[in-house]
């Protein structure tokens, strides 16, 4: 079984026609569906926030079979993540693309929920003070204030129940 | 004055009036007629200059003064057309065409139709005009054009159809060249049936003949499209007064020639009436089945399928004359489907046309192709249309459309990289999304890892 990282990949990972775009509709579509899945699995077990297109992205290339994916089927791919709620394109050129493992509203529910366990409700907190916060320790908030503090802005803002 | 020239006739709205068959040929504007020898005469001062195949027509444009009225010179009156000579003076006065005419010993100008009978004149005199061209006009053009019309005497045409009678073959000529030289070979007398059989015959040569000359020189055709506007009509009404009257079978000769004539037409282009709602013409019929002949060598030598472009060239190639346009071949395949022929005419959908045997299937090559495809070696590296093409024994750019064909039902899944293009066997329809690594004991999936396995990739 081949790896990336920690990260097991499947066995069509080695197939060469997984890497070009299918133009037939049911091999498109199981194609694309495989794709989707994959991104997602290894984006949340590798806490990849951002793709960019136009760079390296170790699951685009398969080293063994010597195969890339081209930026057409990187756009498709990503573009099938957007539609279903498990992205968002960060820029209209479609440059750079954020990856949900949760979709949005999964997102809000978890700081809804996290500041309900912890009783934050009616305190205003900065995010830095969420991300070094005992509480988010070990937790996904810890991550998304990562995220944040990267400076990239979340549009879950719009969903936002508490202050 | 105007009294020199001879009257040129205008419409109301100061068009000229042509004569029969007289045809407009150029014209200049702002043209002035002056004569240098004669100072008696009245110059006729910027007015629109028209050449026709019989006259040299001057009309006053509305400015000019109204005592001058429209004047025609008859081409038959001039005697002599000067050539343009370019020198230091010609480069700063506007261009001039002289040309020579005769006159009549009255002092007018030499008119024909006043009466004065056949060939060259009885003037003895001639002088020299000078058309001034002030406008912009094209003036070389136009005294090339004069040279022309001048030259090719339409006006004798006229004089000898008009006499008629004489050794009657004046009837048949079609051509005012060819009319003098029947008229002066001292052809034989006609007499009785024979004569006019031979008449018949003499006028069916002449069409004959005036067909090859008008269709090997385009500018011959030009003028000889009137007479060939003629004959197709004829040809035309002939055919359709055939086919609407359904008379006795006594016709059965007639039936003949018909076919003859619709063939004979359909050769020289002219798609007549009665064969385009007909089936089909005899010609592309016969085209078909005799290609249908020919194809099926080919065919077995390509494994069962040639391109149509092949096709079209070994036919030709055969044929060796009478090459057949990629139209006929076109309309001689579609209508294989109308008779029981063993040969078929199939586009694919990238648009590529080929003739395949009936008995050719489908199915038995993807079955082919799909032994192809399982073999380790294209499980490991897929296959291209070459290797496909050796298999099958077929041309490359066939084996390719069978490949995509193959593609199109699921049977393969292509690969694009920098190696080419290449097909593997379809391994989608065996992943399942909801455990990807999962891997069926049975089925294809497990053959392919297997195959990849043992060369080491893992």
């Amino acid at each position: 079984m081949q790896k990336l990282g920690e990260f097991k990949l499947p066995h069509f990972f080695n197939y060469p026609p997984y890497f070009t775009l299918q133009p037939v509709r049911e091999a498109r579509e199981k194609q694309v569906q495989l794709w989707k899945e994959l991104i997602l699995d290894y984006c949340r077990t590798q806490k990849i926030f951002v793709i960019g297109l136009e760079e390296e992205f170790p699951l685009f290339s398969n080293s063994v079979i010597e195969r890339t994916l081209s930026h057409e089927a990187r756009e498709a791919f990503l573009s099938a993540l957007v539609s279903e709620g498990h992205a968002e394109w960060l820029d209209k050129g479609h440059r750079k693309c954020l990856i949900l493992w949760h979709r949005i509203q999964d997102w809000a529910e978890i700081i809804l929920n996290f500041v309900k366990d912890n009783g934050f409700e009616h305190s205003v907190m900065t995010v830095e003070e969420i991300r070094s916060g005992i509480e988010s320790r070990g937790t996904e908030m810890e991550l998304l204030s990562t995220a944040c503090s990267l400076e990239i802005k979340l549009p879950w803002k719009r969903k936002e129940k508490c202050t | 004055m105007a009294d020199f020239f001879s009257k040129a006739e205008v419409t109301s709205s100061g068009r000229p009036v042509l004569l029969r068959s007289e045809v407009e040929c150029h014209l200049l504007s702002s043209v002035d007629i002056e004569s240098e020898d004669n100072h008696h005469f009245y110059p006729l001062k910027s007015g629109l200059l028209i050449l026709t195949t019989h006259r040299l027509l001057w009309l006053p444009s509305s400015s000019s003064s109204s005592t001058s009225s429209a004047a025609a010179i008859p081409l038959h009156a001039i005697s002599h057309i000067f050539s343009t000579k370019k020198s230091l003076k010609s480069m700063f006065h506007s261009p001039r065409i002289r040309f020579q005419v005769l006159v009549s010993p009255d002092g007018r100008l030499f008119d024909p139709a006043s009466g004065s009978g056949s060939s060259s004149g009885s003037g003895s005199k001639s002088i020299v005009l000078t058309a001034v061209v002030r406008g912009k006009g094209d003036c070389d053009g136009f005294l090339g054009k004069l040279w022309e019309s001048w030259r090719a005497r339409a006006w004798e045409c006229n004089e000898t159809s008009g006499s008629g009678s004489g050794s009657g073959s004046g009837t048949g000529t079609s051509t005012a060249t060819s009319g003098g030289l029947y008229s002066s070979d001292g052809s034989v007398r006609m007499v009785g049936v024979a004569g006019i059989l031979r008449k018949e015959q003499e006028m069916w040569e002449s069409t004959d003949k005036s067909l090859q000359d008008a269709f090997q020189d385009l500018n011959a055709l030009m003028s000889k499209a009137k007479e060939m506007v003629m004959l197709a009509e004829k040809m035309r009404q002939k055919l359709l007064s055939g086919s609407s009257s359904q008379t006795s079978g006594a016709n059965d000769e007639d039936m003949g020639s018909k076919e003859e004539m619709q063939d004979w037409l359909l050769s020289v282009g002219i798609i007549s009436p009665v064969t385009k709602e007909s089936a089909g013409a005899l010609y592309h019929q016969q085209l078909s089945r005799q290609l249908a002949d020919f194809v099926r060598t080919p065919l077995q030598r390509a494994g069962g399928m040639i391109n149509l472009i092949d096709a079209y060239c070994l036919f030709n190639r055969a044929r060796g004359t009478e090459l057949i346009s990629p139209d006929d071949m076109l309309q001689a395949c579609s209508l294989w489907e109308k008779f029981d022929v063993p040969v078929m005419l199939r586009k694919f959908d990238s648009g590529v046309m080929v003739i395949q045997n009936k008995s050719h299937s489908d199915e038995e090559v993807f079955a082919r192709i799909k032994g192809l495809v399982t073999k380790p070696e294209a499980l490991r590296s897929g296959i291209s249309p070459s290797d496909a093409a050796i298999t099958l024994g077929i041309a490359p750019a066939m084996a390719k459309e069978h490949l995509l064909t193959a593609e199109s039902k699921g049977l393969l899944c292509r690969d694009i990289s920098p190696d080419g293009f290449r097909f593997y066997i379809n391994l989608f329809p065996e992943i399942d999304p909801r455990d990807v690594y999962l891997v069926k004991d049975y089925g294809i999936c497990n053959t392919w890892i297997k195959a990849v396995s043992t060369s080491g990739l893992k």
